[in-house]
């Protein structure tokens, strides 16, 4: 390995890492706001200018608190846990192609390698509601498993209709079979799926479901469960599971972009891909926190009723209607 | 099938309408009050602690110590003290104590004073963090406040009127329900 390679390799890495944790600091921000002016209110406004400074507020003060392991708590696990949920996170921003040229590691299995890191997500959050040695944590832990795996299954059937029209795993080569107008994207190519926008919706439902958000956020129900699985963390225990939250949110908008909206493909052709990149994702990411200050919490059999009852049906007939109407079309 | 498609369409599209309502709220102003910058103005009718009226023909307390107001406090928290000075028909006040600690706003005092000498004030600012600071003189304040009106236009009479916070009687909440 070049000297070069390994400089290439830190600077990605440090990157990745600076790129997750203001995006974990300035969404919360972001999301404060918003949530202020969806109710009306004009958000934090005190910490420096409409509180811009409040991130770093919040974080110091998690940053001085004193990480407490409960008694009777599995010490390793409860520990690793918020480590096991910032890892896969940051693992899948290495992948993710932000510009033809910006992508720490083009693999030519990336979309196996996000999908396979982000359901990492899932066993850490458990591990930590089960490491906690707490009622509400346990419960927590107990529905997180079962959304997720309901969630997994429409959300990879959906992945495979995309592969099956991409015919390639690597993000790269996805991104580029969409250059050119808008109506590349594969959100538009109803020529081979006439179905490809309820495709993404679905995407898109799943993807708030895999993260935990709102109105999916059973995992962490304050009315129900105190803090679902997170209840025992204090400082920043709870701040990492709350920053790889927003990492979770930022690589699921990052796939919907790559998978669906043409990746870094300008409509129009002016700025740098990685501008067109960032805009459609986070233009996503406000999707995101504008629909969890829309609805309300739903019930947990309701959850999952929509899931196994709705999303998995459609998202097979979605993957067979794509595979009759490749194999007609292109015969 | 028809059925479920219908329930779905229909679902989806409820959806969508929750999501312009909000979207239709979030680029609306805000109508927050950034209250330690600014605050709202008090009802007229806003029940704070009371306050001694004062007379708007002299400037000073109307209130003559007859201590109905005492009398009819159910929590035991006034007590007034009254003198009668020289060369005057009646008594005046000296002290007016108020516990607000133990005032519950019920507003008996006020309801029981005749002449109409004691009245809400307007004021909610009130969080401190000595106990002291809530056992206060009302005749000490109604004083402080006009020692400090007074000396700047000199003798007439007319210009200190509107100066007093309490609007003379028009203030007064038994002269204003109807």
């Amino acid at each position: 390995m070049s000297l070069f390679e390994l400089l290439r390799m830190l600077v990605y890495v440090v990157g990745v890492m600076a790129f997750v944790g203001l995006n974990a600091a300035y969404l919360v921000w972001a999301e404060r706001k918003a949530a202020g002016r969806f109710q009306r209110r004009p958000g934090p406004t005190e910490v420096g200018y409409a509180g811009l400074l409040q991130p770093i507020a919040d974080g110091i003060k998690l940053l001085s608190k004193q990480l407490i392991v409960p008694d009777g708590a599995d010490a390793m696990l409860f520990r690793a846990a918020p480590l096991l949920v910032m890892m896969p996170a940051m693992m899948c921003l290495a992948v993710v192609p932000f510009s033809e040229t910006l992508v720490g590691r083009n693999i030519n299995v990336g979309l196996v390698f996000v999908f396979a890191f982000g359901t990492i997500n899932v066993m850490a959050v458990m591990l930590s509601g089960w490491a906690s040695r707490n009622k509400y944590a346990i419960i927590s832990a107990a529905r997180i498993v079962s959304q997720d795996v309901a969630y997994e299954i429409p959300m990879l059937l959906v992945v495979i209709t995309l592969l099956m029209v991409t015919g390639t795993m690597n993000l790269h080569d996805i991104v580029e079979q969409q250059a050119g107008w808008f109506w590349h994207w594969n959100l538009f190519r109803l020529d081979v799926n006439p179905l490809m926008p309820v495709t993404f919706i679905i995407y898109f439902i799943c993807m708030l479901a895999e993260t935990n958000r709102a109105p999916f956020d059973m995992a962490e129900a304050e009315s129900e469960l105190v803090a679902g699985a997170f209840t025992e963390y204090a400082g920043m225990g709870f701040g990492v599971f709350f920053m790889a939250e927003y990492a979770n949110v930022v690589v699921g908008c990052s796939m919907a972009t790559v998978l669906f909206l043409g990746g870094w493909q300008s409509p129009f052709g002016v700025w740098p891909g990685v501008v067109w990149f960032l805009l459609k994702m986070y233009a996503l990411v406000f999707t995101v926190i504008w629909v969890r200050w829309t609805f309300p919490r739903t019930q947990f059999y309701r959850l999952l009723n929509l899931s196994w009852k709705f999303l998995i049906p459609v998202s097979l007939f979605v993957l067979i209607l794509t595979a009759a109407m490749m194999k007609v079309l292109r015969a | 099938m028809r059925k479920f498609l219908k329930e779905m369409g229909g679902g989806f599209y409820s959806l969508v309408l929750g999501m312009r309502i909000t979207l239709e709220q979030f680029f609306k102003p805000t109508v927050t009050v950034h209250y330690p910058h600014e605050s709202l103005k008090m009802a007229p009718r806003f029940r704070g602690h009371i306050e001694l009226v004062r007379d708007p023909k002299t400037g000073k307390a109307i209130c003559f110590a007859c201590k109905v107001c005492e009398k009819a406090c159910p929590s035991d928290c006034i007590l007034v003290e009254g003198a009668k000075k020289e060369g005057e028909k009646r008594k005046s006040v000296t002290e007016f104590k108020l516990d607000f600690t133990k005032c519950s706003l019920c507003g008996s005092c006020v309801e029981a004073c005749k002449s109409n000498a004691l009245q809400f004030s307007r004021e909610y600012n009130l969080a401190s963090t000595r106990k002291e600071d809530f056992i206060m003189d009302l005749f000490k304040r109604l004083e402080a406040e006009r020692v400090a009106a007074e000396p700047q236009p000199a003798a007439s009479t007319p210009a200190e009127q509107p100066k007093p916070k309490p609007e003379p009687a028009a203030a007064q909440p038994k002269t204003e329900a109807p």
